[in-house]
């Protein structure tokens, strides 16, 4: 695929309930916020618009179109969404330009989780037969998948509490969005009693409302835009069997492959923002990516900070390409991930221009 | 190993798969605005900065130009019929019995239709550019719903021509631009 | 800005799926408390059945009747039950990989958390009535072996 660039990305708070919004006036803000940093207004002067969301999540069948009255849509424009996390919106997008059939395209992803029992609400994601009519929860399944790692001696609690100390610290010191921030120590985190055992709440990312948005171009527009622009230098995305049981849940062969076949590995990686909504996900993840102590992971915090269900893997895009447009970074890693126990995995790789 | 391989009429092939979830709905900033009204037995609109359009009721945004809609706008109690249907099929726990109309209705003083229904009305005489008013619920049953107007029924007015509909002010029709 | 409305709703999705052949057939062995499984093309048996071999991707329709025995790969403590899950109680969720089966299952095991452990042995505690559901089986328990009768 082409080299594509990111010229611009905005994001919400992370909010337990923004009960008083509805989708657009969620999405709205992000959009307007995102099209002004490059000198755009609405919709209408990119060549395509993609988002990502689910309806589910708030219970309101095509929510989704509802949305596009954000985006000023008269007359209408070219237009696709993905019932998934606007990572793939973005994947969709960098198609249709790759393809020649535009040269910008604006992605945004919402999610509105807080109307809804999210751990409920994904239980039927799940295999129809077999496990939804179990009404098994998100949250008890990567809670297997920890347990295995924890009896296999792959990690320890230790190293749990360890990662979500360093998000709560991140997110602290870098990142106004965040839910979930603050100083707590490894020892604080492992004193508090377990939540659905072997995790701890705090293994758990937060539930969060709110929304992320994009710009991306051809590399010849955003030179002729003439904003600080990072570019998607790679990108690919895997998904592993439904089965979670016929699933090595101890590695992600899924991100293995997705890092493998997006260059993470031809170059330094010095930051990482990886969509790892349970603690001992992230260490699956920086083993699945090949990450080392030279890597900053997660500086933002994080999902584990807050958890915008549908925008997050966008927004860990967004959160690599921030830190490469200001100048901070030269290269890095982004991560998104969709499905129980990190089923479906996105990889994409940023460079400075 | 159960020794029967071949299908018989009792063999499973459907099973009944019901899933029931709970939300808990919220109307959003500028439903919740227009619905506060209507409990009031008013209908407000909401004007779009940019194109001018008024819409009722307004989800919080102008969709033709992507911008919020702040400015909240009364609108009268009389109605244009933009567009109808007559409907067949009974509407559960409602008075009204088929054949009825449902309506596309652009408010006096707004310029994007909404949908109700029409009554008190002779079904085959309806057309586009009727006028009609707003028929509410005694003001002990108002609520926070929509259905506080019962349903609209046609006013002795002349029509409102088709390129009129949609530009009718809050002072109403005089059978005049 | 007035006071914010909000309204709790159910939303109700009562779909009736069509099983195909393969979970049709684990179905029906169900409801006669069998567990049966699939072969996959590695020699791997899958309980419950996959329709298609998850690597070589070929339908499979060998099927292997697996024992209503086994023990557990991982669990994971339900303290607090969710009103969507099948006991009021404290239970765990649990990998069990059933006698006779290569690939675990996920299900709930009905247990104190005490006696609760990777490499326990469970037996499944069948519905009265099993009519043709993966709730037939429903749940699992700890193993009584015939000496303790
Ligand atoms: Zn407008």
């Amino acid at each position: 695929m082409k080299d594509i660039a990111i010229v611009s990305f905005a994001q919400s708070d992370c909010r337990r309930d923004a009960g008083a919004c509805n989708e657009v006036e969620l999405i709205m803000p992000v959009i307007e916020q995102a099209m002004q940093a490059v000198g755009l207004n609405n919709s209408q002067d990119v060549d395509f618009t993609c988002s990502g969301s689910c309806d589910y999540q708030q219970g309101a069948a095509f929510a989704f179109v509802m949305g596009v009255d954000a985006l000023g849509a008269v007359p209408p424009i070219k237009e696709s969404h993905v019932e998934m996390d606007a990572a793939w919106a973005l994947y969709e997008s960098m198609l249709k330009i790759s393809m020649g059939q535009a040269e910008s395209a604006l992605i945004y992803g919402f999610g509105k989780s807080s109307p809804g029992e999210l751990p409920t609400v994904l239980s039927q994601q799940l295999d129809p037969y077999y496990l939804a009519p179990l009404w098994v929860d998100s949250v008890s399944l990567a809670a297997l998948q920890a347990r295995v790692l924890l009896d296999r001696g792959l990690l320890s609690e230790q190293d749990m509490a360890a990662v979500v100390a360093r998000s709560r610290a991140n997110a602290k010191a870098n990142n106004p969005h965040a839910q979930l921030a603050g100083d707590v120590s490894v020892e604080e985190l492992l004193a508090e009693s377990p939540w659905v055992a072997p995790l701890r709440k705090h293994d758990c990312c937060p539930i969060s409302d709110g929304a992320s948005a994009m710009v991306i171009c051809t590399i010849e527009k955003a030179r002729a835009w003439g904003k600080p622009y990072a570019v998607i230098r790679g990108i690919d995305h895997r998904m592993e069997s439904h089965n979670i049981g016929a699933r090595d849940l101890t590695r992600s062969v899924s991100t293995e492959l997705a890092a493998a076949q997006a260059g993470v590995d031809r170059g330094p990686v010095e930051v990482a923002e990886l969509y790892a909504p349970f603690s001992h996900q992230e260490i699956i993840l920086s083993q699945a990516l090949g990450l080392d102590d030279s890597t900053e992971i997660n500086p933002s915090g994080g999902v584990l900070a807050g958890n915008l269900m549908m925008a997050s893997g966008l927004s860990r895009i967004g959160e690599v390409a921030t830190r490469i447009m200001s100048g901070d970074v030269r290269r890095g890693v982004a991560h998104a991930t969709s499905g129980p126990c990190l089923q479906h995995n996105l990889v994409a790789v940023l460079e400075a221009a | 190993m159960s020794e029967e391989t071949t299908s018989s009429e009792d063999d499973i092939t459907a099973i009944e798969t019901p899933v029931y979830l709970t939300y808990n709905f919220t109307a959003g900033e500028a439903t919740t605005r227009f619905l506060h009204q209507v409990r009031k037995g008013k209908v407000m609109g909401q004007r779009c900065p940019g194109c001018g359009n008024v819409y009722a009721p307004a989800r919080g945004s102008c969709a033709a130009c992507g911008l919020p809609t702040s400015e909240e706008v009364e609108l009268g109690n009389k109605a244009t019929v933009q567009s109808f249907t007559i409907v067949w099929i009974p509407i559960p726990n409602n008075p009204i019995q088929p054949p009825y109309i449902v309506a596309n209705l652009v408010p006096d003083g707004a310029n994007i239709s909404f949908i109700h229904l029409m009554s008190e009305c002779d079904n085959d005489s309806v057309h586009i550019g009727q006028r009609v008013e707003a028929v509410w619920k005694p003001e002990e049953e108002w609520d926070y719903a929509m259905d506080n107007i019962r349903y609209f029924r046609p006013l002795d007015e002349p029509d409102v021509p088709i390129e009129m509909i949609g530009k009718v002010p809050l002072s109403g029709w005089e059978g005049k631009a | 800005m007035s006071d914010l409305l909000r309204q709790q709703f159910v939303l109700g999705y009562t779909y009736t799926r069509s099983t195909g052949p393969v979970v049709g057939r684990f179905l029906t062995e169900l409801r006669q408390r069998k567990i049966v499984g699939t072969r996959g093309d590695d020699g791997r048996v899958f309980v419950p059945p996959m329709e298609f071999d998850p690597v070589t991707a070929s339908a499979l329709d060998e099927f292997v009747e697996v024992s209503d025995r086994g023990e557990v790969v991982s669990w994971c403590w339900i303290s607090e039950p969710r009103d969507s899950h099948p006991f009021d109680e404290p239970f765990a969720w649990a990998l069990v990989l059933l006698d006779g089966a290569d690939v675990p299952m996920v299900h709930a095991v009905a247990a104190p958390e005490a006696e609760m452990h990777t490499g326990m042995r469970v037996q499944a505690r069948w519905s009265e009535e099993p009519r043709g559901y993966i709730t037939d089986i429903a749940c699992f328990e700890p193993e009584v072996t015939q000496g303790e009768g």
